[in-house]
């Protein structure tokens, strides 16, 4: 541990009096052990109670707290100072959503898309009196994209949508993949339905940012990839 | 109804203020009976606590060994330190297989056993492999597939509004105000039922797993009514957060076999807990941690001792682990597949709250007395459950279950009542609120009287409690609380104004904290996560009660009349050791 002088750079943007987006300079003494989250704080609470950002579990799970920091879309909570080997700081809100302020996004379109997948299990047979019997190598297949914490991360980062804000995204499509390869779930067809479209899976390009943006490391493309393979089964 | 209040007015059969798990089951429960139902939530309602569970559900599904309803209740009243109410207990453990199979028919995903069955895990102090899980990502997994069903019932979400005044008269809720955090602007909630599931108040500690949103918010809503709260001086402290951050390492690690070790490297647990070791329950794991680093064994005699999972072996780590091992490697730089991991007990969960009867209804007073149309459960409740000390795995299961109870009486009031008239002035109690941090002239910061009430919380009311130490911290939290009326904030904007969101925050933490302080003054004994170095005996000829603490202009007043509810002749309270 030790202590350092940080240059932190903020894009910052108030509806109610700015124009447009400007950068801000804040200085500090900080130690080097800190994470970026610990940095908005002790902005926040010490020097410029006017910033705005969300964060809450500060473990990496609750997914509030998703920004760009030096160019990269990171967790601000589970991030330390130590990986930008830099003591400037850039840090901006999640590139491709609507500004609401400071460092907070407009997600409720994000949250939208999920809904319009259909998030959750179509049953076409009886429920059982216990549970649905489902073998391990069944849930593994499901096992790490429920791992999803909706922080957007990955969404932000996709080229596609940058250029087509109609896109359903990774985040959206990942959750499909959740349930279309569930062992539980009878609603494959109707889901692929939905997402074989132009601005469904096939606006995935397989450019891989999602997966390199993703905090939980999820393997984003190669399950889109399978998203694909079952839609051009499907339509054979 | 003036015409600015008109505006943001929304007239709903049920309003869930919390989008945790337990307000999430019951807007599910009541929407799908076709009742509009809204969710208040001040965050996305997957930004809720309940995701950072980490180990497991418990149920008594006996999918990998033995096990009883039984067995879950003698180990949940025994965790309890025979203060949980055995009505409640039993009602738990029995509708908890019912709820635990429902929730797999939701599909969450659950980790399976070879024959696809759900799999089970040891956890503290249950005395079979009870908890359900999902790797060690079990509460994200379940909050997801319940916001997920909410959706697919349509529940009404207002996210990011913080609710600010309960609306009561004549002891019948009418609704609730809340502030539109992305917006701004008040909104009036009119409603026939209203369920308050704001979670726990960790955040009045320093060292806490809590989130930073976990401020206890409807609790000091319901002080602010003259209303009591229950067993509040009773605070679990998590015995593995990871040092310095407080954050949660899943019990889940000790339930796979991790031990913890002093200096010396010795297991210390086979002082104090010979027959259980590591997976005694919390309180009694927290204690001898601390006890161990008070006595200078902590790790190079600092503050921490380990958690050591080398053992375990890197395969099942990652597998049954991941959690665990990514915070460890993120947050400290610790590799545990080949490396301890420090830790230190950090304030994990409330046993105290909103004090409720079985049914999930709001009570006034020691008699039982019920608000009518008021409802509450998960953490920010006590029904009473656990008692002086949870059980892991029995949060979760608390949230769905009685979140659940909760929606099938809410369905019933809804049915069988009208709307009431809302109060005159029903925004008054908010406009003040907002106006004293917006206009006021005073000059003090919310963050920095923050730190100091967490601070002192954490020294004088943690894990090891006496009454010369309590008495200064009463000192300490009304002196946060004569400072907090100058605060006023930076930001005298509408639009997400987190400054503002923070200053109502810390002003709950300071309403409530004091109950936490009265209560823990006055309860000389010690039970479960209550424990006084001045009076180290469990008293069951004085103490087989509850604490109902009113907040009124003179300060705290407590009341001791509630007696714990025993079926004395199957659970009769015992000698507590592990």
């Amino acid at each position: 541990m030790a202590k350092v002088k940080l240059n932190v750079k903020i894009l910052r943007y108030n509806p109610e009096t700015d124009k447009k987006p400007y950068w801000k300079v804040y200085t500090l003494d900080t130690e080097d052990d800190v994470t970026i989250l610990d940095v908005l704080n002790e902005i926040h609470w010490k020097i410029d109670g006017t910033l705005a950002y969300r964060r809450s579990c500060r473990s990496a799970i609750c997914g509030s707290c998703a920004m760009k920091v030096n160019g990269r879309n990171v967790l601000a909570c589970e991030t330390g100072l130590h990986i930008f080997k830099s003591s400037n700081l850039k840090i901006e809100p999640l590139p491709g959503f609507r500004i609401i302020k400071d460092l907070v996004v407009d997600l409720d379109e994000f949250f939208a898309k999920l809904e319009r997948i259909k998030p959750y299990l179509i049953l076409k047979k009886s429920i059982p009196d216990k549970e649905f019997r489902q073998l391990p190598e069944e849930f593994h297949k499901i096992e790490e994209s429920a791992m999803c914490i909706l922080c957007g991360a990955c969404t932000s980062s996709c080229p596609s949508l940058w250029a087509n804000e109609n896109y359903l995204g990774p985040a959206a499509l990942l959750k499909a993949y959740r349930f279309i390869f569930d062992s539980r779930d009878d609603g494959a067809e109707e889901r692929i339905d939905i997402i074989n479209d132009r601005n469904g899976i096939w606006r995935c390009h397989t450019i891989f940012n999602c997966m390199e943006a993703c905090p939980k490391k999820i393997k984003i493309t190669e399950y889109l990839s399978k998203l694909k393979v079952k839609a051009t089964e499907n339509s054979i | 109804m003036k015409v600015d209040e008109a505006k943001h007015y929304h007239k709903l059969d049920a309003v869930v203020v919390g989008a945790g798990l337990a307000g999430l089951r019951a807007a599910l429960e009541i929407a799908r009976s076709g009742y509009k139902t809204a969710v208040i939530s001040k965050v996305y309602p997957t930004r809720s606590h309940s995701g950072a569970a980490q180990g497991g559900i418990a149920a008594a599904l006996a999918n990998v060994a033995e096990d009883s309803t039984d067995l879950h209740m003698f180990d949940t009243i025994k965790g309890s330190d025979y203060l949980a109410d055995q009505d409640v207990v039993e009602l738990f453990v029995n509708e908890a297989i019912k709820t635990t199979y429902e929730l797999e028919n939701f599909g969450v995903p659950f980790s399976r056993t070879e024959d696809g069955r759900i799999n089970q895990r040891d956890f503290g102090g249950h005395s079979s492999p009870r908890a359900c899980f999902s790797s060690d990502i079990t509460g994200h997994v379940l909050l997801h597939t319940m916001y997920e069903q909410c959706l697919k019932h349509h529940v009404h979400f207002f996210n990011e509004f913080q609710v600010l005044s309960l609306l009561i008269e004549n002891d019948i809720s009418r609704g609730v105000v809340a502030w539109d955090i992305r917006n701004g602007g008040l909104h009036i909630f009119h409603s026939k039922a209203v369920m308050l599931a704001t979670g726990g108040y960790g955040r009045a500690y320093k060292i806490t797993s809590n989130a930073h949103a976990n401020t206890g918010d409807a609790l000091a809503l319901i002080l602010e009514c003259g209303l009591p709260l229950e067993d509040m001086e009773f605070v679990q402290f998590h015995p593995t957060g990871l040092y310095k951050h407080g954050i949660l390492l899943s019990e889940a690690a000790r339930g796979e076999g991790a031990y913890i070790v002093n200096d010396k490297n010795e297991r210390f647990m086979k002082t104090y807990a010979a027959a259980k070791m590591e997976l005694a329950p919390r309180d009694v794991v927290s204690r001898a941690e601390q006890t161990e680093i008070n006595e200078g064994r902590g790790i190079g005699g600092q503050d921490y001792v380990y958690l050591d999972l080398r053992h375990i072996g890197k395969e099942r780590i990652l597998e049954r682990l991941p959690q665990v091992y990514e915070l460890a490697l993120n947050y400290l730089k610790v590799d545990a597949i080949t490396s301890p991991v420090p830790i230190q007990p950090t304030a994990h969960y409330s046993m105290g709250g909103i004090p409720a009867n079985i049914n999930t209804e709001v009570i006034k007073d020691a008699s039982g007395r019920v608000i009518k149309g008021l409802y509450t459960a998960g953490e920010a409740s006590c029904l009473s459950l656990h008692g002086g000390n949870r059980l892991g795995t029995n949060s979760l299961q608390d949230a769905v279950t009685f979140g659940r109870i909760g929606g099938v009486y809410m369905n019933r009031f809804i049915t069988e009542n009208k709307f009431e008239n809302l109060p005159a002035n029903p925004l008054d109690v908010a406009k003040a609120k907002i106006a004293a941090f917006m206009e006021g002239k005073g000059k003090a910061k919310h963050a920095v009287i923050r730190a100091k009430l967490q601070e002192a919380m954490t020294k004088m009311a943690g894990v090891f409690r006496c009454e010369e130490d309590m008495l200064k911290l009463r000192g300490i939290v009304k002196e946060c609380q004569e400072q907090f009326k100058e605060v006023t904030v930076d930001d005298k904007g509408l639009a997400y104004n987190l400054d503002l969101i923070e200053a109502f925050e810390v002003q709950n933490l300071l309403c409530f904290s004091e109950t936490i302080v009265e209560g823990a003054i006055a309860r000389k004994e010690s039970r479960g996560a209550h424990f006084r170095n001045d009076f180290p005996k469990r008293d069951d000829t004085n103490w087989l009660r509850h604490t109902l603490a009113f907040r009124t202009d003179k300060g705290v007043t407590l009341d001791h009349s509630k007696e714990v509810k025993i079926f004395w002749d199957r659970y009769a309270p015992q000698e507590r050791k592990y």
